[in-house]
């Protein structure tokens, strides 16, 4: 039992007549990282409500470190801890006084050495007596969790931790994250970045639409969807079918004149490509390596575009500027 | 759920929060303390010579003046209610084990307390300014137990208030009304002088009793009957009705 920290089955949460969640279930093994991966819209934060009891499901049955959320409320909440997707602090407080404030909400004793502590893991002891409100985006989100981990909660929710942050921040947030893991603590965390998944977590469960449309390791999923492949487009259809009999693997698009050939993208796969057409006289107009991304994974698992607006605007900006949005390429075909 | 002394505990960390808050603002402070001694100075030194009122002006305005301490602190109080509904934090100590009430308990007491402020400022600037009281001991404990209970009611119409609206903006607006209804009853001039029409309302508001009993209490006992128990009665009300718009409105909100 001390095996599983979080346990749901058949959760469905609808707004009137939307069904935000149908019927997903889950399970998170204790000390691991648990990722929900999902577009905007797919439901992830709604699950989060709900397992920190800031929501009452309309059915499911959900147990979180234990206990039933629905009768055991009290006893989760002392269980965990929550960083939302908007910064939870309050702007009129210092760094030091909001993290005061946790320990004192939680009864911790003589919490001086756990505050400095935090604040000094967060990089945060420079700004600790400024008032949260001249922090920055970065700083808030930093100041937010060491908040959450005062009192040490067994299960740490994270939602969308990193969006928004800069690439060095969100690298430190990694770090934190796999401290976290280290020492013993459950993760929860929901992410729109395939690559952070991939980095944290254990388990992913891939939410679309209120449903679970994939679960499983990092590897599986990937195994699931489109690898890294080289995009080449030509000047003409002559030049292309050309192409696409010299390279035989792969996939032509007669509207764009692109083909594309599945690779690892490492140097020596690329020059043995180039090299081939070289050897046939073939010379592509433009050349990109796509790495495979959050579209692809829902394209190969939905077999849909991961939101409607995204690929609308993906559509757009392949039209007026080609050339700098390879990653979209998979919504077009 | 959580034991009474948790919930005590609770409520006076987020007293502790709500205080901090009053001194970061200025703005609050201002409002809450200054703007209505300012009005006292206004009032009497300015207007105050141009109205016809039994007695000296000075000791007929600082009952009126008192009750705007209270209603004129209450601005800031629907603001920080509203920004901690809209902001974040709430749900912070939503997903923690804390006493559910505590925020809204923390405002009511933080309001009240700083209205309990205000309204010591006025009389100590109005008793250095010639007001005089010719109330007993037990009157002025009644008029001390009048502000608290005025307070504590109003705190809780705004709290709610500061629920109930959809933006910080709008809180902020939605206590306007409370602070205007002095004006429109006997706080300044009696209401016999007005016109007819704000006559009438000027004497069934709210504030027309509750200011006319505290005039009654400071002044040493013309007490009537009927104004002191509308007083109450508006009071308990407000009270009653505060708490209840607010607790149902952070649940829903919740």
């Amino acid at each position: 039992m001390e095996n599983t920290a979080i346990a749901v089955t058949g959760l469905r949460k609808t707004y009137g007549d939307k069904v935000v969640l149908d019927g997903i279930g889950f399970e998170v093994a204790s000390g691991s990282v648990f990722s929900m991966l999902g577009p905007n819209g797919a439901g992830k934060t709604t699950t989060v409500n709900v397992l920190t009891t800031l929501m009452k499901p309309d059915a499911g049955a959900i147990r979180v470190a234990g206990f039933d959320v629905a009768t055991q409320t009290k006893q989760v909440r002392s269980a965990i801890g929550v960083t939302g997707q908007f910064a939870a602090v309050d702007e009129l407080l210092t760094g030091r006084e909001n993290l005061r404030m946790m320990a004192d909400l939680k009864r911790i004793r003589s919490a001086g050495q756990l505050v400095s502590g935090l604040l000094e893991r967060f990089e945060l002891s420079e700004a600790a007596d400024k008032q949260a409100s001249t922090y920055s985006g970065g700083m808030r989100r930093k100041l937010d969790l060491a908040m959450t981990l005062v009192g040490s909660p067994q299960i740490i929710f994270l939602d969308e931790p990193t969006t928004g942050l800069d690439p060095r921040s969100r690298r430190t947030m990694w770090e934190i994250v796999r401290e976290l893991v280290a020492e013993g603590t459950t993760i929860f965390l929901t992410t729109q970045y395939l690559d952070e998944a991939d980095q944290l977590a254990g388990q992913i469960a891939v939410l679309d639409g209120g449903r679970v449309v994939a679960h499983g390791t990092p590897e599986e999923l990937k195994r699931q969807i489109p690898g890294t492949h080289v995009r080449l487009r030509f000047a003409t259809l002559a030049e292309l079918d050309s192409a696409a009999r010299v390279l035989p693997s792969g996939t032509r698009d007669e509207s764009e004149l692109t083909l594309r050939v599945p690779g690892d993208g490492t140097s020596r796969a690329l020059r043995a490509l180039l090299d081939r057409l070289d050897e046939h006289g073939l010379d592509s107009e433009e050349f990109s390596v796509h790495t495979p991304d959050l579209d692809d994974v829902f394209l190969a698992l939905t077999g849909q575009p991961a939101d409607g607006e995204s690929a609308a605007q993906a559509a757009q900006s392949d039209q007026s500027n080609q050339s700098t949005h390879p990653a979209t390429e998979a919504t077009a075909s | 759920m959580s034991t009474p002394s948790t919930a005590l505990g609770d409520s006076a960390i987020m007293l502790r929060r709500n205080f901090r808050h009053t001194v970061r603002n200025p703005v609050t402070v201002f409002n809450a303390i200054l703007f209505p001694i300012v009005m006292m100075l206004m009032f009497v030194y300015v207007f105050g010579g141009a109205f016809k009122v039994p007695g000296s002006y000075v000791d007929y305005a600082v009952p009126g003046l008192i009750v705007m301490a209270i209603t004129y602190g209450l601005g800031p109080t629907a603001t920080s209610v509203n920004d901690d509904m809209t902001k974040g934090i709430i749900n912070r100590f939503k997903t923690m084990d804390v006493s559910r009430g505590a925020v809204l308990t923390g405002h009511v007491v933080a309001t009240t307390v700083r209205s309990v402020i205000a309204v010591g400022a006025i009389i100590g600037v109005g008793f250095a300014m010639g007001f005089r009281s010719h109330g007993s001991l037990l009157d002025w404990l009644g008029a001390i137990g009048l502000v608290l209970l005025l307070a504590f009611a109003t705190s809780w119409l705004t709290v709610a208030m500061g629920l109930a609206a959809k933006s910080v903006e709008s809180a902020g607006l939605a206590t306007v009304p409370l602070i205007m209804l002095p004006f429109l009853s006997s706080a300044f001039v009696p209401a016999s002088t007005m016109k007819t029409g704000v006559k009438q309302f000027a004497e069934y508001q709210p504030f027309t009793p509750i200011i006319e009993t505290l005039r009654g209490l400071l002044s040493g006992g013309h007490l009537t009957t009927s104004h002191t128990v509308q007083a109450l009665a508006w009071c308990v009300g407000f009270a009653v009705l505060g708490y209840l718009w607010a607790v149902s409105t952070f649940k829903k909100r919740a």
